[in-house]
């Protein structure tokens, strides 16, 4: 087993968040893993991605090649079309359909989606209202991270005990919200699927 | 065996706690602040008392490390590969005056410039200075090469460099640790005037430095991280340094590769071993991030004949980060790709947050500005020279650490008043103020500010040495009191703020102008923090 996936957003979206969950549930099957990310000024509201390889044997580079990425994910829409050099034939997209709006030449939505509908495997929801109706707009992310899970080649028990273990230190109450935005994503991608 | 999940900057700030360290010294720059960071919140670090405050830049931060070395205790510094230009002349003298203690001096690289002004290459640094370079290709050997290169360090009396590139440093992967072992005690130089560049002491410790070299090439010959792997087919001998054996690998998947492979992870780099290679095959290909360092070396002047083939000659672009695809079309594969990206999709640049002061100080100056001719404001580097780009386009430069206001005096000496300073308060700690003293000595006409957020803002909120000093500093250095003005960057006061600029752009002498706001990023935090200990 084998997944390479691109993580898109906006600076402070939260990929990190979801490369820390799915890089910890791999760990614990006895994965290897590699993820590179970004810090410094690209960071300041500005678009980022993450690279995210898991694979049962070793992995060679941090960087996964143009073509050859199993799915992207995303937090915001027009990101996810930024990484589409990486994505495979057979590959999927997983993103968000709320915008995140900061600059002022944002394109038109509706497009934009139409674009994302146009790839041959893809999820899109919104993420966003979601995780208002979980609790918190905080966890659209990890909302988006709950409509890939069915494609990460790992059980959701296993996404369930990681968002336990990495958010254990802020207490019950944040582990509970999350693990609520993260079902709310697996019910939605089930019912698209 | 305990693996932990480190990126690159943590491994190294793991492998040097593992390895007896006793202090690190670091001004943050991307992609290196992480190791410092790292230590900084280690436990471990706190109760064996590691030494790991910033420093305020990385020439200090250099020479406290070599002071520490100097007393028989290890010490690393690191640095992003611009901050090695600032503490070039003690890190050259460091290779003359050698270590004591095991001394490691990290640069990380940002080949690609992704947060940078350059992408120098410090291979090119080590090989000025004389000394050995170690490159990790992945996580575990960065973790492992920082005890080897205290090791190193310590058998021969000499600096150690270790080079990092922001793939390396940003990139996570599982590290297996080793035991912990204890720092050292302090015992002095053997000669005391070890340390004494005096020309007559200099000549000398040079002449052993240059006597070494052969050993440090004999060390890369047999060096646990110099590797060569042989393959039947000669045809095509590949050389790849640090992380780009990685991207050779990607390329077959079965991890069998029919050329022979010359893997680099210490320089200088392993002659025997190469011109094994160069003996062997017919034509060879060197893969290395940053600048053509081994092949320009291979290529010489009169490479007899031997092809070489890499950066210089097309077969790799020569500039910017490589990757998986660059190899595959470097070796004659078939390259991947999956779809362009749509026409709709447009830039998304790094911009300054809501709430942001600079954006409040900036509006004001430039509407101070507005009577003047365009071009007049020399910057710097730090979040607001951001500032450069729509919206507010308000500064004309951004070079190095500090050059705002000398370059803004320089201008000003041509003729071009009023000239102004934008500069922050870390950057103004870190290189600004001996530039404020040309300017006041020769009293030039500018007008500086030092934009005050409290903090060093763009490599995400670290102590800026200078807080709470900044004005004294200023009077210190002589600017008149009556010139020194604190503003408060709000929308709310900007009619006034705007008033205080026009004054003092109207003063034909040095006058400094203080935007003191907290970062907004900061204040988020330090609520935040607040909250949890609530």
């Amino acid at each position: 087993m084998k997944k390479d996936i691109i993580l898109a957003g906006v600076g402070g979206q939260g990929i990190i968040s979801i490369a820390s969950i799915i890089g910890f549930a791999a760990l614990e099957q006895g994965m290897y893993l590699k993820q590179s990310e970004v810090h410094g000024m690209s960071q300041r509201g500005g678009d980022v991605m993450s690279n995210l390889r898991i694979s049962e044997q070793e992995i060679a580079s941090d960087l996964i090649p143009f073509g050859q990425a199993d799915m992207i994910i995303s937090i915001e829409p027009m990101e996810s079309l930024r990484y589409l050099p990486y994505l495979s034939q057979e590959g999927w997209v997983i993103t968000n359909t709320q915008p995140f709006n900061n600059i002022p030449n944002y394109p038109d939505l509706d497009k934009v989606i139409a674009e994302i509908v146009n790839i041959p495997h893809h999820i899109v929801l919104d993420a966003d209202t979601a995780a208002k109706e979980t609790g918190s707009p905080k966890v659209a992310n990890i909302v988006i991270l709950g409509a890939a899970s069915p494609f990460l080649g790992m059980t959701y028990e296993k996404l369930e005990n990681a968002i336990r273990h990495i958010f254990g230190r802020k207490g019950e109450e944040v582990i509970e919200l999350n693990l609520k935005a993260l079902k709310a994503g697996r019910v939605f991608a089930e019912k698209q699927m | 065996m305990q693996k932990l999940l480190l990126l690159g900057d943590e491994a190294l700030a793991q492998g040097a706690l593992d390895a007896g360290l006793s202090g690190i010294y670091a001004y943050p720059g991307t992609p290196s602040t992480e190791i410092t960071e790292f230590v900084q919140h280690s436990e471990y670090a706190r109760e064996h008392k590691i030494h790991s405050n910033w420093s305020t830049n990385e020439k200090t931060a250099m020479e406290a490390a070599l002071g520490m070395s100097y007393t028989g205790k290890r010490a690393m510094v690191c640095m992003k590969h611009v901050g090695l230009n600032v503490a070039a002349d003690p890190f050259i003298n460091s290779s003359i005056t050698g270590a004591n203690g095991g001394l490691i001096v990290v640069s990380a690289d940002d080949p690609s410039m992704h947060s940078s002004q350059n992408e120098q290459d410090s291979r090119v640094y080590g090989k000025f200075a004389l000394i050995p370079i170690l490159e990790p290709g992945n996580q575990q050997e960065a973790y492992d090469m920082v005890r080897y290169g205290f090791d190193f360090s310590e058998k021969y009396h000499v600096p150690v460099l270790i080079r990092m590139t922001t793939r390396m440093a940003h990139s996570r992967s599982g590290v297996a640790l080793k035991p912990p072992r204890k720092q050292n005690e302090i015992q002095m130089p053997k000669d005391l005037r070890q340390f004494v560049l005096l020309p007559a002491i200099a000549k000398k410790r040079y002449k052993k430095l240059l006597q070494d070299q052969p050993a440090f090439i004999q060390e890369s010959e047999i060096s646990p991280f110099n590797k060569y792997i042989d393959g039947s087919d000669k045809s095509l001998g590949i050389i790849v340094c640090g992380l780009t054996f990685n991207y050779l690998m990607e390329n077959f998947p079965d991890r069998k590769i029919p050329f022979p492979v010359l893997k680099i992870g210490q320089y200088p780099i392993p002659r025997g071993l190469v011109e094994r290679m160069a003996n062997d095959c017919k034509e060879l290909l060197v893969i290395e991030d940053g600048y053509p360092v081994v092949e320009e070396l291979l290529k010489g002047y009169t490479s007899h004949g031997l092809k070489v083939k890499g950066r210089l000659d097309g077969t790799l672009p020569r500039d910017g980060e490589l990757n998986p695809n660059l190899v595959a079309v470097a070796l004659g594969f078939k390259d991947t790709f999956g779809s362009a990206v749509p026409e709709l999709v447009v830039g998304r640049p790094p911009q300054l947050c809501s709430g942001c002061p600079h954006i409040d100080s900036y509006l004001a100056l430039n509407e101070a500005m507005s009577e003047f001719s365009k071009g007049r404001v020399f910057a710097d580097i730090g979040c607001y020279t951001l500032g450069a780009l729509k919206p507010l386009e308000a500064i004309n430069s951004c070079v190095d650490m500090g050059a705002s206001i000398t370059m803004a005096k320089g201008a000003a000496d041509a003729g071009l008043v009023p000239a102004v300073a934008v500069i922050g308060d870390s950057t103004f700690t870190h290189s600004g103020m001996t530039g404020l003293l040309d300017a006041v000595n020769d009293k030039s006409p500018i007008t500086v500010l030092i934009l005050d957020n409290g903090t060093t803002a763009m490599t995400g909120g670290q102590d800026s040495p200078g807080h709470g000093k900044i004005e004294n500093i200023c009077k210190g250095v002589g600017v008149e009191e009556a010139h020194i003005r604190i503003i408060k960057p709000l929308k709310k006061h900007h009619e006034e703020n705007v008033q205080i600029m026009k004054e003092e752009l109207n003063y034909s002498g040095v006058s400094v102008i203080i935007p003191r706001r907290e970062c907004v990023v900061a204040v988020n935090k330090r609520m935040r923090e607040k909250f949890k200990n609530k």
